[in-house]
């Protein structure tokens, strides 16, 4: 299928081992970058494949009033599994695992990242945690209902297996921060001559300030998960008021973690879009500089703003204050952002290629997340719209519309380079524009419900809201229909698909200097960079195109 | 690595065994202030012992004293961050 030499005779990294096996054990053993890369792609693609389907379910119990399909308490462990899975199996490793772990490297002129063998047990904790998530649905207790934030003093209190499940996100937080600590070391050591700080493309850069965050906000997560199993085992007065515990605590130390968390999201998103949008638009980057710092201005006051989310918890006014005052500021490195990439495209030779399409739609539904932010972001309408929908359809619009789509976005960008063939461009438009109608369908009536007061997390709800509802459901039919639907075709394209060049879209970046799939160690030696990432004089050179 | 550099700098043993005897002062100070009502500042005084003794172990048992200027920016980054988010935490304790 896809492991044919690149160039005549010359071997993929498909083709060559880094150690003595072969088959399906030259992959589990392997330390080669690419290689951990790709079994990223798959555990974590199926995993979200898994998401959708839960997040299928429950759009069908919420399809009309009443019971559907489902008991109330299915309903809670299908919400929490979904969470649980999207959030930390899902969304937090996504980018940097997969295209961080392919890329990296690539793009920074180095043959390896700085650790290869503590890259490769940083996916078996991984693929651990995830095992353990698994167990914990099959043991005596039942699945766990919490919801994926655990909040005191439910989740001291439920029989279900919370103890199991939040253990497994505790040793998932370890594959996070070996992941940060490798790419921290690589950035560091690992550039090639000429390769300065600010000739670094700009998806280095956010995957850099992104690993700052694995490594710096991770530990605490592990702290708090501990502090509730000691709770939950030993009766020890911690978070608990009903011992003595302060329930508050929990919030702060749980989202001093997941706010910062956020932005692992996030952060490697937009570098992808950096990389994407100067490609298409065959223009250099506007405003360099801005993005790279807006970049890690980002990872550092993502550390200043996790109590808003915990503004109707009953923690004192004064923080009430000061951390909504804070959470209007870190808008502004984000608008940065946006304005340097409209900027780019400004004037440039656009050519809307399948990639771009998906970047323009993130930047759809990445505003549309990021303004109703401000929106739960000021105190006053935020006591009103807490625990609403218009809460779920924000975070699915920042996380799903934002990272989802640059996921998207990402794979088909890199597919050729990374397997070595091109998919079917008629079918990708088309999965673009169903995604973009069928994401809007599900979630923008959840804003509507949501302001109207339907509260989340509910398996029933009043009439009035039947027919928004219904619509959602449908939207997820749509949505579901298209993500499967490249699934398909990609898969399809692995076997069928024609053979890719080593640039098909006319990028300069070192990743596209180099055959498609890459060999082992990528480079035959290693370059001397003499030119901005983003230079597109360089292509006179370069031979482009399928 | 550079395993000779242990040896030389800051690793003899006799400051080891002071640094180590420090720590355990600070120990029981810290046990012995907690059986003391201070009010207030019972938590800062609790922290600042604290900060002090991670000080020593950074320094001398991780050895960052020694090491190259960019290891200390790193340390510095991440000893901030978490001064902020002490900081910010304080705002909802005292004035809850
Ligand atoms: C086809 C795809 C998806 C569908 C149909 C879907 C649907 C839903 C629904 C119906 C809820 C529960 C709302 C409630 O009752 O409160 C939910 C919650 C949630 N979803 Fe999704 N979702 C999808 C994709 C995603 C993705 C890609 C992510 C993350 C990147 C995500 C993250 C979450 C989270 C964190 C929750 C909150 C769980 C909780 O309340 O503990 N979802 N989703």
């Amino acid at each position: 299928m896809i492991n044919e030499a690149a160039n005549p005779g010359e071997k993929s990294f498909y083709q060559v081992s880094t150690n003595k096996h072969t088959g399906i054990l030259s992959w589990l053993l392997t330390v080669d970058h690419k290689r951990i890369g790709i079994m990223y792609l798959i555990a974590i693609l199926s995993f979200f494949l898994v998401g959708v389907v839960i997040g299928l379910f429950m759009r069908w119990e919420l399809m009309f009033p009443g019971k559907t399909i489902m008991e109330a308490q299915t309903y809670n462990t299908l919400f929490t599994l979904h969470g649980v899975i999207m959030i930390f199996l899902f969304i937090i490793p996504g980018l940097p695992a997969i295209f961080g772990n392919f890329f990296l490297p690539i793009q920074l002129g180095a043959k390896d990242v700085a650790f290869p063998r503590l890259n490769l047990l940083s996916f078996y904790i991984y693929v651990i945690g995830a095992i353990l998530v698994l167990v914990s649905l099959f043991l005596p207790g039942g699945p766990i209902d919490t919801g994926w934030t655990f909040y005191i003093p439910y989740s001291i209190r439920t029989s279900t297996n919370v103890s199991m499940a939040i253990f497994a996100a505790f040793i998932l937080g370890f594959s996070s921060i070996l992941t940060g600590i490798n790419f921290v070391t690589t950035v560091h050591r690992l550039r090639a001559p000429g390769m300065t700080w600010f000739r670094m493309p700009l998806f280095v850069w956010s995957t850099y300030a992104t690993a700052w965050i694995q490594i710096i906000a991770t530990p605490v997560i592990g702290i708090t998960i501990l502090l509730v199993i000691i709770e939950r085992a030993f009766g020890v007065g911690i978070f608990d008021p009903a011992l003595g515990g302060d329930p508050i605590l929990f919030q702060h130390l749980f989202w001093i973690y997941s706010h910062p968390a956020v932005y692992i999201m996030i952060l490697p998103a937009m570098g992808v879009v950096s990389e994407i949008i100067p490609t298409f638009s065959r223009r250099t980057i506007f405003g360099y500089k801005q993005i790279a710092y807006s970049s890690l201005a980002i990872a550092f006051v993502g550390y200043l703003v996790w109590a808003h989310h915990m503004f109707t918890s009953g923690m004192s006014d004064t923080s009430r204050w000061i951390f909504s005052l804070l959470t209007f500021i870190v808008a502004l490195p984000s608008g940065v952002k946006i304005f340097n990439w409209v900027a780019t495209m400004y004037k440039g030779s656009i050519d809307p290629q399948v990639p771009f399409l998906w970047v323009m739609s993130f930047i759809f539904l990445f505003s549309i997340g990021g303004l109703t932010g401000l929106v739960v972001g000021a105190l006053a309408t935020d006591v009103h719209l807490h625990d609403t929908y218009f809460v779920v359809a924000h975070f699915h619009y920042v996380m799903f519309g934002g990272t989802g789509t640059i996921f998207f976005a990402a794979l088909h960008y890199w597919f050729p380079k990374m397997f070595g063939k091109m998919y079917n461009k008629r079918f990708a438009v088309i999965s673009v524009v169903l995604f973009f109608i069928g994401f809007n369908m599900l979630y923008f009536p959840k804003f509507i419900l949501g302001y109207m007061g339907m509260p989340r997390r509910y398996y029933d709800y009043l009439p009035e809201f039947a027919s928004l509802q219904l619509v959602s459901t449908i939207g997820s039919w749509i949505l579901a229909g298209a993500i499967f639907f490249v699934v398909g075709y990609l898969i399809h394209a692995l076997y069928k698909g024609k053979k890719a060049t080593a640039n098909p879209w006319g990028g300069v970046t070192l990743e596209w200097h180099i055959a498609s799939p890459p060999p082992m160690e990528n480079f035959h030696e290693i370059p001397t960079i003499t030119h901005e990432p983003y230079d597109f004089s360089q292509l006179k050179e370069m031979k482009y195109g399928e | 690595m550079e395993h000779n550099n242990t040896e030389k700098h800051g690793g003899s043993y006799t400051t080891l065994v002071l640094v180590w005897i420090g720590l355990l002062a600070l120990t029981s100070i810290t046990v012995t202030v907690a059986g003391i009502s201070l009010g207030q500042y019972t938590l800062f005084v609790a922290l600042l012992i604290a900060a002090v003794k991670s000080g020593f172990v950074i320094n001398i048992f991780m050895h960052i004293k020694f090491e190259e200027p960019i290891f200390k920016v790193f340390i510095a980054v991440s000893g901030i961050t978490l001064f902020v988010i002490f900081l910010l935490t304080f705002f909802d304790f005292i004035y809850r």
